[in-house]
């Protein structure tokens, strides 16, 4: 049981998804108004996380190495589903505020991510609770800037006023461009603990996202590209010459 | 004209007035990763156009054509997801060999936008908000043509900014992701268009 405890901690903390992987930023930004909405899309997403890795664990003898991506997603897929059924007939109220980001769970980096670089390879008991570890983390993080943004932009936490009588809103916060700012100071803050720490001499290795990159610069060595990776390493349909968009970046210059 | 005025107000609205990655967010990744250069901008907002498309108008007929008459409408996700990987990879193909020219000025990018959410999301939207064929496929050339320009001008802005004097944490990502705010804030303008 050591182990569980073990994944979850990584998950909430020491490999947090939003604050260290810069994974899934999507809903990060789209659902963050409130916080309550953050907390519903971070629980949401976590029972998917946790249901998948453990049923993609579990097939993970069954499931063929070549087209094991498709697999994964056809599975993830199902319980988006099952889920969005779930807040139709529950929580409309929620399922509203959500809109399409709730099916758009399936393309969320961080499960793809976590099925190929730890369900894939782990006993299914460590999977249910690295998956349930990464989950809460993510909620934890979407419930913080939530929380943040709302308090700016509304004065209050949860739906209850918590600023005093005088306090002025600041309602950019609470739209599209705040999302945005608030993202830009917290990948700013992420780098200035980086390269303070790397004064310090800590390493910073490559951690396991399983994505390979964080959501920034996922588009080149990401998942984006693990979809057609057919165990050859290559990108399907290329022969081995294929240009990746890096590639054209330094022909450029 | 009232079908034309309606899908030209709808080419307006997704394109400008709620733009697809300053103002619902899909799509940031390659918004991001992908527009350090005009022209690399370019290229992946040519494609992106390109597929979103084709995508919604193959989702679309699925939708309406296989999924409502089985009444089976609730494995949209599934069925669309899995549709749009086999379609980008076909695409692929079929340039390679038919297009080659077309192939070499796109190909680079139809990868990397499988598992773009802004190509579901456009499927679905279109579905949730029960678009037909024609408004869907609108839909879905204006949203992608909303992704480009937001691209092209991020790229542009990002070369200008390159040789800026920036305090150490705010270099690379920080400064985009303001950059991209402040555009935002410039295309929240637009919502009095309509």
């Amino acid at each position: 049981m050591n182990r569980a405890g073990e994944r979850l901690y990584n998950g909430i903390v020491k490999e947090n998804p939003t604050f260290v992987l810069m994974l899934g930023m999507c809903p990060t930004l789209a659902v963050t108004a409130y916080a309550v909405n953050g907390l519903g899309m971070g629980l949401a997403t976590t029972v998917v996380l946790a249901l998948s890795n453990l049923i993609i664990s579990l097939l993970r003898g069954v499931i063929p190495n070549r087209i094991r991506i498709p697999a994964f997603i056809v599975i993830i897929a199902s319980f988006v589903t099952v889920i969005q059924l779930l807040l139709q007939a529950y929580l409309p109220s929620l399922n509203k505020a959500l809109g399409v980001y709730i099916p758009l769970i399936v393309v969320n980096c961080i499960i793809l991510g976590r099925a190929e670089s730890y369900a894939y390879g782990n006993p299914p008991v460590p999977s249910l609770f690295d998956g349930l570890g990464m989950g809460l983390g993510f909620t934890a993080a979407l419930t913080c800037i939530g929380a943040v943004r709302e308090i700016l932009a509304q004065g209050s936490l949860f739906g209850y006023d918590i600023m005093p009588e005088g306090y002025i809103t600041i309602n950019i916060f609470g739209v599209a461009p705040g999302a945005f700012f608030v993202l830009a100071a917290l990948t700013a803050l992420q780098n200035y603990v980086r390269i303070v720490g790397k004064r310090k001499g800590r390493e910073y290795r490559k951690l396991q996202s399983g994505c390979s990159e964080d959501c920034m610069n996922c588009s080149d060595t990401g998942c984006a590209r693990r979809f057609y990776d057919n165990g050859s390493g290559q990108t399907a349909g290329s022969d081995g010459t294929a240009l990746s968009v890096t590639d054209l970046d330094e022909e450029d210059r | 004209m009232d079908g034309v005025k309606e899908l030209l107000i709808l080419l307006v609205g997704s394109s400008l007035v709620s733009n697809v990655v300053l103002s619902q967010f899909l799509g940031l990744c390659p918004f991001l990763g992908v527009s350090k250069k005009v022209k690399t901008a370019a290229g992946m907002g040519t494609a992106v156009i390109f597929v979103i498309t084709l995508a919604s108008a193959v989702a679309g007929v699925i939708h309406q054509y296989i999924l409502v008459r089985l009444n089976i409408a609730y494995l949209d996700t599934i069925v669309f997801i899995l549709v749009i990987a086999a379609l980008v990879q076909f695409v692929e193909m079929f340039l390679k060999k038919a297009m080659p020219s077309l192939y070499e000025a796109l190909g680079v990018y139809l990868p990397l936008i499988t598992t773009n959410c802004a190509v579901l999301g456009v499927a679905l939207t279109n579905v949730q908000r029960e678009y037909g064929i024609l408004q869907g496929v609108v839909n879905g050339f204006a949203t992608a043509l909303g992704f480009t320009v937001a691209i092209v001008i991020l790229a542009g802005l990002r070369e200008k900014m390159e040789y800026n004097d920036i305090p150490q944490s705010f270099r690379g990502m920080p400064t985009v992701l303001l950059t991209a705010g402040l555009m935002a804030i410039a295309f929240c303008g637009f919502s009095g268009l309509l």
